[in-house]
């Protein structure tokens, strides 16, 4: 570990089991995850009192933890429900009683182990359950739907899930890192959860680190912390650029690692923290073909619903594609542009705004790079040939 | 006042929406209509309501709806 490295601050990986589970009412558990500031470590970032005051008023609603972790970079959900499923149940536990749930459900991903979670879920009457993947299949609604015994795709957003969800009960879909937090704050409270990060995103967070660094993998950082000092626990390599909120997120150029991991300092680079995902691109690989491949892999994993996505998605990765391949075309980058504002607010989900952002970022981060290609070469095979 | 609202999920680009509305929906590269006004869910104004309504009918998958 490098010495200016921010120390971790191990919250979610160290404590252990609860010896008695604290028994908040609903409006107590909502005040408690204001207090704390807690939001969602899902992606969306959302204020998860928010979200509970959303179903309080519902009858016998379905609570359902997420740890589906569709997006392929990401595995803080496994990491964490592996080594902390106690946490993620307690969670779960402590929300299903305080809003009187009539189902209380952990919803894991393929690459998500179930055993541990299994071992504690039953004293806490959690219904543990594998579901079947995909890059959306984490998505609410697609999530609900799978529950239910249905494709895992989202549907029309009119009807929220907190609503109508699972079963056609009012449901609230919580990651399953958020709900672990939940859990800490209902034993230790809201002062202590503050006691690390900045006033405006308090606690920890899980970043799952990958691409050029020695020790890929999941820690534990303190919010706001410098993206150089959260990368620094992996070791990165030659860092060109970071990927910041996996394949839905943005880059970051070198030149902006002093850069705080906060929702207002990303916002200058189109980032969020998102789901935690920090993938580091060396030297050796041409950022085009990367995101080329990365587009190629979203449009894939579009639902097939809606219009704007299906048609879209693999045209933006096409014309990716041909400017990796130096394709001569002037009109391609604004093309890529052009197409990316035309899918994005157009679709049941927001697969389309993401991949539009990631690609949208692309072209701006590595503007260099898409003039020398449409010169005809690529500054990366320059650096390595010469 | 009321808001065009298109189901992506049933829409499949038939086009009757664009043709009735060409005010408020344009059609895409591939037919699907898109919002003139840069809203997601195109405010209505009162003197188009009439033909909102006829285009919510007449879409044959009642994916466009007025919310």
């Amino acid at each position: 570990m490098s010495l200016t490295a921010a120390p971790p601050t191990r919250r979610l990986l160290t404590v252990g089991r609860a010896t008695t589970l604290p028994t908040p009412g609903p409006v107590e558990l909502a005040e408690l995850a204001s207090l704390a500031g807690l939001t969602g470590r899902g992606g969306a970032g959302f204020p998860t009192a928010t979200k509970l005051r959303a179903v309080v008023a519902g009858h016998a609603p379905v609570v359902v933890g997420n740890a589906m972790e569709g997006e392929p970079l990401s595995q803080k959900d496994a990491v964490l429900v592996t080594r902390a499923p106690h946490l993620v149940i307690e969670g779960l536990a402590i929300v299903g009683r305080a809003l009187g749930a009539r189902q209380t459900v952990l919803a894991l991903g393929p690459r998500v182990a179930a055993g541990p979670a299994q071992a504690v879920a039953q004293d806490h009457g959690v219904e543990v359950r594998s579901l079947r993947g995909g890059f959306v299949a984490g998505q609410e609604s697609a999530l609900v739907s799978q529950l239910d015994g249905r494709a895992p795709v989202p549907r029309d957003p009119l009807v929220r899930v907190t609503t109508r969800g699972v079963e056609g009960r009012p449901t609230l879909v919580l990651n399953a890192e958020t709900l672990a937090h939940l859990a800490l704050v209902a034993r230790f409270g809201a002062p202590w959860f503050r006691e690390v990060g900045t006033a405006e995103e308090p606690g920890t967070s899980l970043f799952t680190l990958s691409g050029k660094v020695r020790r890929p993998g999941v820690v534990e950082a303190v919010r706001g912390s410098r993206l150089a000092d959260v990368l620094a626990c992996g070791t990165p390599v030659d860092p060109v650029a970071v990927l910041v909120g996996g394949y839905h997120g943005a880059w970051l150029p070198a030149d902006a690692l002093d850069t705080r991991l906060t929702r207002s300092d990303l916002q200058a680079h189109g980032a969020t923290v998102g789901a935690g995902v920090l993938h580091v691109l060396g030297p050796d690989r041409c950022p085009l073909r990367v995101t080329a491949g990365i587009a190629g892999y979203l449009a894939g994993e579009s639902a097939g619903q809606c219009g704007p996505c299906v048609n879209g998605l693999p045209r933006i990765a096409d014309s990716l594609r041909r400017l990796a391949d130096r394709s001569r075309d002037p009109g391609l980058p604004a093309e890529i542009d052009r197409l990316g504002r035309l899918v994005t607010g157009r679709g049941a989900c927001a697969h389309p705004d993401g991949t539009a952002r990631m690609v949208a970022s692309t072209l701006r981060v590595f503007a260099g790079h898409v003039a020398a290609h449409r010169a005809g070469w690529c500054p990366t095979d320059e650096r390595w040939t010469r | 006042m009321t808001r065009l609202h298109v189901d992506w999920t049933r829409c499949d680009g038939h086009g009757s929406c664009t043709e009735l509305l060409p005010e408020l929906l344009a059609p895409d590269d591939w037919g699907f209509p898109v919002s003139l006004t840069g809203e997601r869910d195109p405010q209505v104004p009162p003197q188009l309501e009439r033909h909102a309504r006829h285009a919510e009918r007449s879409c044959p998958l009642m994916a466009l709806r007025r919310v």
